[in-house]
């Protein structure tokens, strides 16, 4: 299992070809508490760069972008009664989309937990 | 806009102290929320009492030449529709200047103080405000009142926060405006506000707001609330933010803000018309219009956010407006957001269908506020 985070603030838990995505803990103290959030269905292919999921805190709507290409596989099924999770536990409990990875070399491109941690600096 | 250049409230510092997330509003550099986060901010209002600062508003007061306030009414009523005249020493009232077409071109509240009106205008507002006044009343003098700070304190516990430091407050009405000291500051308050909630605000000199913030901000009840907050309490309450819900292109009848034009400014009244777009105003208040400003309350969590369209059916084929303005009510605990519709469709509880990322939300067509008003009349 290897942790990745991205330049929008996601962070991807990778295990083989599957990789579960979040949004870290500072996205979320940023969005403040969310108050609604939708995932694309399972089954669906996006590219890197595409939408996956959209989190809406009271003020505004934010886009997730899926960091690699591949196709979701399943959605956090607490988030649709339980939006706040992403904000009380964006790392864990709030995760948002399990995904397939469907070109694993891009990871390469992402940082790993220091850089993200330098990056937010 | 830079943040190098964004002006700075008198409240600057006690923001920053506070930890407030400072974001360009208006050309300020404004809280948006604190370390609660807007839900719990709006949540506090509801419940207890919040302070917001409001001091990128403008304060203007209006004087005759001749130095009476009479005179101030009779000119000012030259550019608004609501009965400037009838008001009287200590009362406040809500009005639009408005444009040849019936337009909008701000809203503003006027309170007549003996030999002067006091205007609060808004933010954004400001520059075009002014200079409109200076233009159009020459016979009045049009002073800025730079100098002055501006508070909101809000809520069910508003009152009894403020009457730790100025028992007088208690005796107020809404939309009562007086001179009252506190804490050795001479404030002009008024019982008003942004957020359906009883509460006042509070016009000081700037040298003092953050004095009296502080002493506001030592009783138990009392949390500062920033614009997030401020934004979602409006939207619950029914009340228009400018630019978005009204512009120069919606008309106070469009906008549903008739109650604001009394009947000595309608046709056949003591002094019928005579502000800009009076012609458009009156004929719309007789023969109605062809939209309306409505609630709407969207089905599921969702919110739908403004510019939104909104169609009669889940084919999108018959539009009927747009949202222009949308939020999660954190008291309602759902989706609200304020639109225009076609007439046929504004009675509240008809079914409408709002189109969100591509997709058909079913909503209703809801009164206004969504929050029962909790003013003291």
């Amino acid at each position: 299992m290897t942790l990745y985070f991205t330049k929008e603030h996601e962070w991807l838990r990778v295990e083989g070809e599957t990789a579960i995505v979040g949004i870290t803990k500072h996205a979320a103290e940023e969005l403040g508490e969310l108050v609604f959030v939708e995932a694309r269905d399972a089954g669906t292919v996006v590219q890197a760069g595409e939408s996956i999921a959209v989190v809406e805190s009271v003020k505004a709507a934010s886009d997730i972008y899926a960091p690699v290409d591949g196709e979701v596989l399943d959605n956090n099924p607490q988030l649709s009664d339980d939006p706040a999770r992403v904000s009380s536990d964006p790392e864990g409990e709030g995760w948002i989309v399990k995904f397939r990875l469907s070109n694993p070399d891009q990871l390469e491109s992402l940082m790993d937990a220091d850089a993200y941690a330098a990056f937010i600096a | 806009m830079s943040a190098e250049t964004l002006l700075h409230t008198p409240l600057f510092t006690l923001h920053e102290e506070a930890g407030g997330k400072m974001v360009p509003f208006a050309g300020y550099a404004m809280p948006l929320n604190y370390a609660d986060g807007i839900m719990a901010e709006h949540r506090h209002v509801r419940e207890h009492a919040g302070l917001f600062d409001v001091s990128h508003m403008g304060q203007v007061r209006l004087r005759g030449r001749s130095g009476d306030g009479e005179a101030a009414a009779h000119a000012l009523e030259r550019l608004v529709p609501a009965d400037i005249v009838a008001l009287k020493t200590g009362r406040q009232r809500y009005t639009q200047f408005t444009n040849e077409k019936g337009g909008i071109l701000d809203d503003l509240m006027v309170a007549r103080m003996g030999d002067s009106l006091l205007l609060v205008i808004n933010a954004a507002c400001k520059d075009a405000d002014i200079a409109h006044l200076q233009d159009e009343l020459a016979d009045c003098l049009v002073e800025v009142l730079e100098d002055r700070a501006l508070l909101a304190l809000q809520g069910p516990e508003a009152e009894d926060a403020l009457a730790a430091l100025a028992p007088a407050v208690r005796d107020m009405k809404f939309m009562d405006v007086r001179d009252v000291d506190v804490d050795g500051a001479l404030c002009t308050i008024s019982r008003s506000g942004y957020t359906g909630e009883d509460g006042f605000e509070i016009s000081l000199p700037a040298m003092d707001a953050s004095r009296v913030a502080r002493k506001l901000l030592e009783q138990p009840a009392v949390k500062l609330i920033g614009l997030g907050a401020r934004d979602s309490l409006r939207l619950e309450a029914g009340m228009c933010l400018y630019g978005s819900d009204i512009d120069e292109t919606t008309t106070p009848v469009e906008a549903a803000l008739e109650w604001s034009i009394q009947k000595s400014r309608r046709r056949g009244g003591a002094r019928e018309g005579g502000f800009p777009g009076a012609d458009v105003i009156l004929a719309q208040l007789e023969e109605g219009v062809s939209r309306r400003r409505v609630g709407v309350l969207p089905e599921g969590r969702a919110p739908v956010r403004g510019g939104a369209p909104l169609y009669a059916d889940v084919e999108f084929a018959t539009p009927l407006g747009k949202v222009t303005s949308g939020a999660f009510g954190p008291t309602v605990e759902a989706p609200v957001a304020m639109a225009y519709v076609a007439t046929e469709y504004a009675a509240p509880q008809t079914p409408i269908v709002a189109e969100l990322r591509g997709r058909a939300v079913p909503a209703t067509v809801h009164v206004l506020p969504f929050v029962p008003a909790r003013f003291k009349r």
